[in-house]
């Protein structure tokens, strides 16, 4: 075990650990925000910029702090490391220009758009954002697509976080779901009308933190804090069958996997549950599920309602 | 009178670009000196002993790079060579491939036997086909007269040499996107670490060198490491090309040996014999497009009032205040006419057209920051979007995976550090500087547009 501190709190963790896992073993506040890694798809992060930490030394036998700051999701401790997350005013600040970055060109549709009360960016424009945009320009754009008769991405809204073409790669069995272009122009694509035929695909729809894949049956259909979650099973054979059913009444308007307060999929007896295709879009009768009782939402999400009060009395502040 | 030259001196001999009248030049003397007489680390000595830097812009010691690499039992090791030339100013490996293809195959030869490499690759941007046929057609020949394939000159070393055509795009000049894309992925740039020499190629352990460093390795191995440390001053040492282009009245590529004063480049008979039509000197950027540019009274002299130098460490005297880099050795000179807020709109828009697009402050912030010199080019700024770029550029640099976000800040921010009073000008002629270059009376005679 090596030892590791993050804003001034000590941990002990397993060699080859990320900065990220560690700070998530300490948990709270001191835990960056990621928007692009995910712990359960091996190879992603690094993208997305925001989980960037200073690290004030680099281990006990070089304690030398690194001059860049280091994305803690792709960055493995050492003993006797020491990271500043949020006490430092330096990766506030470039968190902060990481996230004007991702949303000068990302369309602010949060009033229509199905993620909103639990989007990642919209946390991170809460936490780091700031009330007036700098950017003059015209935002680019792009025509809706669908992808698979299920699925519909929201190009404007993306990015980029290449978590869904992960789950293409890696839950799915060929390789259809990449990006195309590059800069500013690239775009997730599925080489236009090759749709992800697949019965996972769906869980493209959970590992997005913005809204640009959405779940067909669901667009349009409600808020999500309208909705109760609820924890259900069904005895699915091609998937755990173990996910959470969003009811209005005693309808079922959606059915998601069972995720973390990191928005991950939880792992069930050892698997990560992905839940099938079936399961997500077909099973929406009561009767097809056994409900077991109501699901915790965790994360710091417009969903638990009354918890942003003294944040959004902030930002107006700001604005006025 | 003009230095040593090592890579370029039979450049001009007829016939060069052929085997035979290449061998009968001195050619592949390294190859039969390596093989024959010297063990690979041996080799690998020789070249650390020489002080040689890498020629792509870093300036990395190759000797240092070659020890690092892992050499782990029963797993191939890969040497790649870079000849994916695409910083604008820069065409120097270009006119080496171009004219003298055996000097990087027989570098090729000698490297990979150092390295104990048994398949190396040359990875040439999609845009220099012409010259992946001249190269093609020199292998064959290499091989024909028994410098390639199995037992090598007798000596039991067998090597295979590939040219791999990229699908021309900058980015692939990072030596982790140029692996990506070698191995038939999109040219992304990898987290680091794992770094090539670990973890390169397949997941084997990789050396990527530029073509200029691999061409230096012949004269090294041939004359000795200390002979070629010999020339240059301090930890620059040995010969450079460099790729001199814009307002001078002969462009093209030297071979400089490293030391020669920038005035001397600049002015000197043997070199570009001053600015093109008598006009004055500007600015310079003496790196490639990627490296601080430098005001007139910054380029000859050093802020402490020194000569500069052409070192790796004379131009970076005075750090990015006053300061520049040697990068690729791609130099560029601007008379009294040019416009620095166009030409820094050229730049902006090509990195934000060669960006990869994989995280976010580059892929974000090279866009924005070309719309908005577009707009201050074009006469529609304000004096906001002068500090806005700055501050856009603090956000871009070093946060990105790759250095090309840095690549992408740095001349934006010495162009406004040096030359802010051309920035406010457009803002404050909005009219002029649409018909007009700062500087100039008349307007400007004809629209340059970029290909």
């Amino acid at each position: 075990m090596i030892k590791v501190t993050i804003d001034d709190i000590e941990v002990e963790v397993e060699p080859g650990t990320s900065i990220l896992n560690a700070a998530r073993q300490i948990g709270g506040e001191v835990v960056p925000p990621a928007m692009c890694y995910y712990s359960k798809l091996p190879g992603t992060g690094g993208k997305c910029r925001t989980c960037l930490v200073e690290v004030a030394a680099g281990s006990t036998a070089d304690p030398r702090p690194m001059p860049k700051l280091m994305a803690s999701c792709s960055t493995t401790v050492m003993d006797g490391m020491i990271v500043k997350n949020k006490t430092s005013q330096r990766v506030h600040d470039n968190r902060g220009g990481v996230v004007e970055f991702l949303l000068i060109n990302h369309p602010l549709d949060c009033p229509i758009c199905d993620q909103a009360g639990e989007c990642h960016l919209q946390d991170l424009g809460y936490e780091h954002g700031s009330a007036k945009t700098r950017y003059r320009e015209e935002r680019r754009t792009f025509d809706p697509i669908d992808i698979g008769n299920k699925i519909k991405l929201h190009m404007n809204r993306c990015i980029l976080c290449y978590r869904c073409v992960h789950v293409a790669n890696q839950l799915t069995d060929s390789r259809v779901h990449g990006v195309m272009h590059r800069g500013e122009h690239a775009e997730i694509s599925t080489y236009i009308e090759n749709a992800v035929d697949n019965d996972f695909s769906g869980n493209m729809i959970d590992v997005c933190p913005v809204g640009a894949l959405t779940d067909k049956t669901f667009r349009f259909k409600s808020r999500v804090w309208f909705l109760k979650p609820m924890e259900a099973e069904c005895s699915c054979t091609k998937c755990s069958g173990k996910a959470v059913v969003w009811m209005f009444g005693n309808e079922i308007y959606r059915v998601t996997a069972r995720k973390d307060k990191y928005g991950e999929v939880e792992d069930i007896e050892d698997k990560t549950a992905w839940i099938c295709n079936e399961c997500r879009f077909d099973k929406k009768d009561p009767g097809a599920w056994n409900i077991t009782g109501p699901r915790k939402i965790d994360r710091h999400s417009v969903i638990s309602q009354g918890k942003y009060a003294t944040k959004i009395d902030k930002g107006l502040n700001k604005i006025g | 009178m003009a230095g040593r030259k090592l890579l370029i001196e039979n450049v001009h001999i007829p016939g060069i670009e052929t085997f035979d009248v290449y061998r009968k030049n001195g050619g592949y003397a390294s190859v039969e000196k390596a093989l024959k007489k010297m063990t690979p680390d041996e080799v690998v000595e020789e070249v650390k002993k020489s002080g040689l830097r890498g020629r792509g812009g870093a300036g990395f010691p190759t000797g240092m790079k070659w020890s690092f690499l892992a050499k782990p039992e029963g797993v191939p090791r890969y040497l790649v060579c870079n000849a994916d030339e695409s910083e604008p100013g820069t065409f120097k490996d270009r006119y080496l491939m171009e004219k003298i293809p055996h000097l990087l195959i027989e570098g090729m030869i000698t490297s990979s036997y150092a390295l104990g490499a048994n398949v190396s690759y040359i990875y040439i941007r999609g845009e220099f086909m012409y010259i992946l046929h001249i190269l093609e057609k020199a292998i064959a020949e290499a091989r024909a007269n028994g410098m390639l394939g199995k037992n090598i000159m007798g000596s039991g070393y067998d090597l295979d040499l590939v040219v791999a055509p990229g699908g021309g795009a900058y980015i692939c000049g990072e030596e982790t996107a140029l692996l990506e894309s070698l191995e038939g992925k999109r040219g992304n740039p990898r987290m680091k670490p794992p770094f090539p020499a670990v973890k390169g190629l397949w997941g084997c352990p990789t050396v990527v060198n530029n073509v200029e460093t691999i061409a230096a390795v012949v004269p090294i191995v041939n004359n000795g490491g200390e002979e070629y440390a010999k020339i240059g001053i301090e930890r620059s040492t040995g010969t450079k090309l460099i790729s001199a282009s814009g307002n001078l009245v002969r462009p093209g590529v030297y071979e400089i040996e490293m030391g020669v004063s920038v005035e001397e480049f600049i002015y000197g008979d043997d070199y570009c014999q001053g600015i093109a039509n008598g006009k004055q000197l500007k600015a310079c950027i003496p790196g490639g497009s990627s490296v601080p540019i430098l005001p007139a009274h910054l380029v000859t002299k050093t802020a402490a009032g020194e000569n500069r130098l052409m070192t790796y460490e004379s131009l970076a005297d005075g750090g990015f205040a006053s300061g520049s880099m040697l990068g690729s050795g791609g130099f560029i000179v601007f008379d009294e006419d040019q416009c620095i807020v166009r030409n820094t709109y050229t730049f902006a828009r090509f990195y934000a057209h060669e960006s990869c697009g994989q995280c976010s402050p580059c892929r974000e912030g090279t866009g924005w920051m070309e719309k908005v010199l577009h707009r201050l080019e074009n006469g529609h700024g304000t004096m906001e979007d002068i500090t806005l770029l700055e501050e856009i550029n603090k956000k871009i640099e070093g946060n990105t995976i790759c250095p090309l976000g840095d690549a992408a800040a740095w001349p934006v921010a010495a162009a406004i550090r040096h030359f802010r009073e051309e920035f406010e000008w457009h803002v404050t002629h909005p009219s002029e500087a649409q018909t007009r270059n700062y500087g100039l009376i008349q307007p400007r005679v004809e629209e340059i547009k970029a290909l």
